[in-house]
This record gives structure tokens, sequence and C-alpha cells, in this order.
């Protein structure tokens, strides 16, 4: 990338600006103007189209399916019958709804404050290590990042089966607590610890290694001056590296935000498919409603509800990274 | 060691530092201990479940762990295989996940080319388009797709996958690949056109070379993310023979009594290919997500 760089430099210096811009306006210009000005858009067609047809199209299905009543007898007519907002009615005075909303915002906060900080905290001692202590590191944090949800479901399972899981075996033996045979999905408070386990030690290798790039672009001259004024490590964090490096958090903590709020699979697999109340997150309110019970259109309010609270706290984030575009 | 590279470039350069260098050695040990406890804490899951799959069922079923098998078998391993449905699954996996690289790279690198080399009108929106999709939870679009799916006659097949898997390929594939794009300096294609080149040839001598490893990284995590998927595939596909590995893995959990070896040999063997392309690629990936992000 470099040596492209500097290639270019060598090759533009002495003919670039001057000579080839005039000698490529003169030609005669309609036909490749024309061409031009349609290139971009031919070249968008295709993904725009796939985009529309599995993305935008499935949403607006969303909010339609919403308004409607929609079970088996409507997925076999192909047809849902319109209802206005009773589905909506309905979910809003559902006391069991509110329960799961707040446990869902409340999940989602502890999940990615943890994240969040566990990652930075990683991410700053990485830039203090030697070289081979980080290569290794890094490999770890890579390692974990590339394990499958799936996969990682199955190994936490087993960590904590109840009867011959190896924390179970470890906190007992620490004296922390006797938890011979113990399970830990009978309390939904330590079942979603577990869960919570899960989904930050998957989360934080991205976290870590975006944070530890961005560290790097981050002015040496800036923190060393800092320094030389007599500023400690807390005071050097919380006033050149957190402002400079606020776009790449604004970008992980509303990434996160959107991860750990739509969070479905952990606790689907984690608890064998069958979850009780306890343990509904709104997606996996919004499934069981829909593929359990198949009311799909009961399903889908709950889903519009969950992505407009997604969107009004992540607004943040889309403003951000269309800046980013446009800058380009 | 790593004090030994600093020392390397010239030891007479370096020995103002040495008189600091009790304090100084005492603090990289401190981090390089913090390092190695992390380190531990975050691969034990994947030690765990490697060292399980290899160990005989008497070590695997014992109130007091063993931490490496005592006699290591593949005993496990085979037995996953074998299980039903194991080669055609992996078969699935594979079909789906090439068909969804090949599709996502090509239509993605065209828009990519769009947005990093055109100024036009619906640019912005396109942009906006692309960033708002992927916030999109797939959690909630599982039910549209499931029922326009169910009218198109398309659930229970690998088709109707593929193109949902689109959905969440597509858009960050174009913004991945619109970053490496806009890392190639367009003077280098400008002055291939003052030598002669056609604007094309320019874009196939110049553009595609230096892309390229963009193109092979975009397209291995374009690959992990479909090999991975688990939601769809299960909504999907109903039928055992149609469904892919993270399907036929997870299948294998929610009997009561798990057999812990067996599945911990399978949850390898499905990790593998991911980790290994992973490896290759991450660092790519990292930097492209938040290029330019400092400076906006």
């Amino acid at each position: 990338m470099t040596r492209g760089a500097a290639g270019a430099d060598l090759l533009t210096a002495p003919n670039g600006s001057g000579l080839a811009a005039p000698l490529a306006r003169r030609r005669p210009a309609f036909r490749r103007r024309v061409v031009r000005a349609a290139a971009p858009y031919a070249l968008l067609t295709p993904a725009a189209v796939v985009i529309t047809g599995v993305l935008a199209y499935p949403l607006y299905k969303l909010v339609r399916l919403s308004f409607q009543k929609y079970g088996l007898f409507e997925l076999v007519r192909h047809k849902g019958e319109d209802i206005r907002f009773a589905n909506y009615t309905h979910i809003l005075h559902d006391s069991l709804f509110w329960h799961v909303v707040a446990r869902t915002v409340l999940f989602a906060a502890v999940n990615v404050g943890l994240t969040i900080v566990l990652g930075t905290l990683i991410a700053l001692l990485l830039e203090r290590l030697g070289r081979t202590m980080r290569v290794l590191l890094t490999t770890g944090l890579v390692c974990v990042w590339a394990i499958p949800v799936v996969v990682s479901v199955a190994v936490f399972q087993w960590m904590v089966d109840f009867q011959f899981g190896v924390v179970n075996w470890l906190l007992t033996q620490l004296h922390i607590v006797d938890y011979q045979h113990h399970n830990w999905f009978t309390n939904p408070w330590q079942g979603f610890a577990v869960i919570t386990a899960l989904i930050v030690w998957g989360a934080i290798p991205f976290v870590a290694i975006t944070i530890y790039a961005g560290l790097a672009q981050l002015p040496r001259e800036l923190v060393e001056a800092a320094e030389v004024d007599g500023a400690n490590a807390w005071r050097v964090f919380w006033n050149i590296t957190l402002p400079v490096l606020k776009p790449i958090f604004v970008i992980l903590i509303s990434l996160s935000i959107i991860w750990d709020f739509q969070v479905f699979i952990q606790v689907w697999l984690m608890l064998g498919t069958t979850p009780s109340e306890d343990y509904y997150l709104m997606s996996v309110y919004s499934f069981v409603e829909s593929f359990k019970i198949s009311e799909y259109g009961l399903g889908s309010a709950i889903a519009v509800v969950m992505v407009l609270i997604m969107l009004s706290v992540t607004f943040v984030y889309v403003r951000q990274m269309v800046r980013i575009g446009e800058a380009d | 060691m790593s004090s030994t590279t600093q020392l390397a470039p010239g030891v007479a350069i370096n020995l103002p530092k040495r008189r600091r260098s009790r304090r100084h050695l005492a603090h990289r040990a401190a981090l390089n201990a913090t390092a190695a406890v992390v380190l531990v804490v975050m691969l034990f899951p994947v030690y765990w479940m490697v060292s399980t799959a290899f160990k005989p069922g008497k070590d695997i079923l014992t109130l007091t762990p063993t931490w490496l098998p005592s006699a290591p078998t593949l005993a496990n391993f085979t037995d996953a295989i074998n299980r039903p449905f194991f080669w055609s699954d992996v078969k699935n996996s594979l079909i789906i996940v090439s068909t969804v690289v090949a599709m996502s790279l090509v239509l993605a690198f065209l828009a990519a080319l769009a947005l990093a080399k055109f100024r036009f009108y619906g640019r912005s929106a396109f942009i906006v388009m692309i960033i708002g999709v992927q916030m999109v939870p797939l959690n909630a679009l599982i039910i549209p797709l499931y029922i326009l799916l169910s009218g198109a006659h398309q659930v229970d097949k690998l088709s109707g996958v593929i193109i949902t898997y689109l959905t969440f390929v597509l858009p960050f594939a174009v913004w991945t690949l619109r970053g490496f794009v806009l890392g190639v300096p367009k003077e280098l294609e400008e002055a291939a056109m003052v030598d002669g080149c056609t604007r094309f040839g320019a874009f196939l001598r110049i553009l595609v070379p230096l892309v390229a490893p963009g193109l092979v990284a975009t397209s291995i995590f374009a690959f992990i993310q479909a090999w991975n998927e688990y939601l769809i595939a299960y909504v999907m596909l109903n039928s055992p023979e149609k469904q892919t590995l993270t399907v036929w893995l997870a299948s294998f959990t929610t009997v009561r009594g798990t057999e812990w070896g067996p599945l911990m040999a399978g949850a390898t063997l499905t990790a593998l290919p991911v980790v290994v392309f992973f490896l290759f690629v991450q660092r790519r990936v990292a930097f492209g997500l938040t290029a330019g992000a400092v400076r906006g």
C-alpha cells in the first residue's frame, strides 16, 4: 500500500496534473459524458435490487404484518387480515411484554458496558506490550473472535454442566461456593450471567482489536507532551485518547447495542430451544409468538417495537457512518 | 524477550535507558503477567473444547477434571462424523456458502466501485441504505422472510437460504470493499491512462490487482458469516438432510443427557475452517471497518 502510494507520486509528479487532464477533456465529449453519468447507476443497480428485494421489502412486510392478524390459516392462504393497531394494543397491555422490554434493556446495557470496558482495557494493554506478547494475545483474541456462536454455546454449556462442568468444580475447589451438582439455569439471574459471560467473551476480541487499531493512529507527540506536563495515565486516557478515538467508540458502542439488543441464539440454544418466560428477551418473545404459537402478526409487532427502540438509541451511529461515507 | 528487541538497534544508544531498567523491567513483567492471565481466560473455552474432543469417555465424565486427555483418541471425531446427516449437511453448508460468497462479491464490488469512484445523485441515499439495513436485526426480519419464502415455495430449499443470506453479507461486503477501493490512490489509474491505457484497461491492470487482497479478505469474511449463520437455516430448512452444519451441531445439544465428547468433536470440526480463515484476514477486516473513522 505505501509502496503503491509512493509510486503514484513519482508517476504523477512530472506529467499528471499538467498534461493529462486537458488532453482527456478535449475529446468530443457528449457520449462519454452520458456514459460517465450512467456508469455509477449501472454498477449499483444489481446490489440495490438485491438489497431492496431481500431487505427493504421484507422490512416493509414486517411493518404490514404487525398490523395484521396472521396465523396458520392466513399463512396457508398467503393473505393476512387487517386489524389495524390490535396487535400493538395487545402487547402494550401485556405485562409480560413490559417485563421482557425491561429485561432486554438491562441485559443489553450490562453486556454493552462490560464489552466496551473490558475491550478498552485489553486494547490499552495490547498497546503497552512487547512485540512477542502482543502477537500472542492478538492471535488468541482472533481465535476467539472466529468461533461460531453455535459452537461457543455448546462449549459454555459443557463448562457449566451441572454434574461434570469445569466451572462448578473450579468454584468449589476455590471454596468460593459449594457448586457440586449446581444447575446454573434454575435461577434466571445466574442463567443470564452465563449468557452474558458467553456474549462478552465472544465480543471482546472485535472491540479490543478495533480500539487497538485506533490507538495506533493516536498522535504520539500529543501523549508525550501531556506526560511531560505531568499528566498521569488516567488523565492521558480521559483527555487525549478518549476524545481522539471518540468516533471509533461511537461506532463500537452502537454496533454493540445493535448486537446485544437482539440477542437470540445464545438464549435459545443455551436453554435447549425451550426457554421459560423468565428467559424471554424481545427477540425470543417475538420468535416464540411467531414460530411456536403461529401468531406472526403479534410477533412482528414485538419485532417492530424492538427495531424502533434500537433505532432511537443508535441514531448517532448512523449519522457518524454516513458522514464517513460522504467525506471520502 | 521484548526488551531485547528494543536493545537490538544499538547498545550504546540504549545505555541511558538502562538506568531505570529495574523499574522498567518490573513494569514489563507486570504487563506480561496481566496479558498472560487475559490470554488464559480468553482461550480457556477453546482449549477445553479441543481437549475434551480428544478425551476418552472416562476422562470426560469425571468429577475432577483432567486437563489433558490421558490417552488421546479420535473416537469422538469418528463418532461425530458418522452421525446421520453430517456429510450431507457439510455439503449443504459448502454449496450455500460458496454461492453466497460468489454472488455477494460480484455485486458488492460493482457497487463499491460506484460509491468510491463516482459522485452522483443518490449516492448519499444509497450509503444511508447500506448502513441502515445493517442495523435492522435479522431476528426481526426472520418473520417476513419466512412468510415471503413460504409464499414463493422456497422454504426447505437451499436457494431460499442463499437469497436470505445476502441480506447480511451484501451490505457489509459493499461497505468493506468501498474502503479497499478508496485505498488505491487514483493517481495510479490516471498515470496508466496517461501512458495509453483505456479506462477499462487501467481498471483491469491497476485497480483489480491492487484491490485483490481486499476481495480475498471480503470473500473470506462473507464465507465466515455465512458458515456461522444458524437462525435462518434453522427456520427455513426443516428436513435434516437439507440443513447446514451449524443446525446439525445445535441439534446435538437439545437431546437430554448430551454426549459431550462427540459434541465437542463436532464443535471443533465446525469451528476449524472459520478459525483458519479468520487468522488470515482479521487485520484487514478490522482496519477496513473503521478506516477513516478517526478523520471523520
